[in-house]
């Protein structure tokens, strides 16, 4: 058994070897099959988004609002499939592939609001349904609002007298 | 045909996705890998890149959380293109307001509803 850890080094060199230490212990995560998952699980909830949008748009939506209807759909999936549990026990196979779609969306803000209900409606549930929700509103609408201003600023001009 | 580049598009997102994951460092947490998704997809569709993807694709790109940042960025950019300025601030959630109302009302009741697991 090879000697990791010298405690008679200097600090600096104890460090180091604790550092490849851990590394060797930490599990590499199996890469390929995650991908693997992630790829075959996260297309067939697209899959499944797309036979929502065909159908919404068969009753006579536009692409926008059917693709906007299905999100809807889906995100009630998601949120009944964590509230049973399901959804993270499937998601530890499917990584990335159940994180992705909207319906790891929905997840990310029942999952820590279910968790919560001990600290009450207010501060636990309605806090906790935005704690990983809340940041990506965050980014998503302050990106959305410079495309906007940039937009306002630089884009092209209407028309005068319209 | 449809069907297919769903599957295909959409799973390599998530793809993608699951690779930042397993070869950056344990810091980056799925929080992190929503928040980038949202942003990049925002930016992409500012820069007029994914709205070809979404043609492509439906609900390939539409269903990933890329596609939402695409939808809060057209919102906005189809804001300041109608009203000027107030759109810019209008135009983003307005587009995003029936996934964010649903996410809030169907989580709210699911956190109600069932309890905890363990």
């Amino acid at each position: 058994m090879v000697r990791q850890f010298d405690p008679s080094q200097p600090l600096e060199m104890q460090k180091r070897q604790y550092q490849q230490m851990v590394n060797r212990l930490v599990p590499r995560p199996p890469v390929w099959r995650n991908c693997l998952w992630a790829f075959g699980v996260g297309g067939l909830i697209c899959t499944a988004g797309q036979g929502i949008v065909s159908f919404f748009q068969g009753v006579g939506l536009s692409f926008l609002d059917a693709a906007t209807a299905t999100s809807i759909v889906l995100v009630f999936l998601a949120a009944f499939l964590t509230g049973l549990g399901l959804y993270d026990e499937l998601a530890r196979y499917a990584g990335a592939g159940m994180l992705v779609p909207i319906t790891g969306f929905a997840n990310a803000m029942v999952a820590p609001a279910l968790e919560a209900r001990t600290e009450g409606l207010v501060l636990g549930v309605g806090a906790r349904l935005f704690a990983v929700a809340g940041p990506i509103l965050v980014f998503g609408i302050v990106t959305a609002w410079l495309s906007g201003l940039i937009y306002y600023l630089f884009g092209p001009r209407p028309p005068l007298g319209s | 045909m449809l069907f297919l580049k769903a599957f295909l598009v959409g799973g390599f997102i998530c793809l993608l996705a699951q690779l930042l994951m397993d070869l950056t460092s344990h810091k980056v947490t799925p929080a992190h890998v929503l928040v980038g998704l949202v942003t990049t997809g925002a930016v992409l569709s500012a820069l007029g890149l994914y709205e070809p993807l979404v043609k492509f694709a439906g609900a390939g790109a539409t269903v990933p959380l890329t596609g939402f940042g695409h939808l809060l960025a057209q919102g906005a950019i189809k804001g300041a293109a109608r009203e000027g300025l107030l759109g810019v601030f209008r135009g983003g959630v307005a587009s995003a307001a029936a996934g964010i109302t649903a996410a809030v009302v169907f989580g709210y009741f699911a956190a109600l509803l069932f309890r905890p697991k363990g």
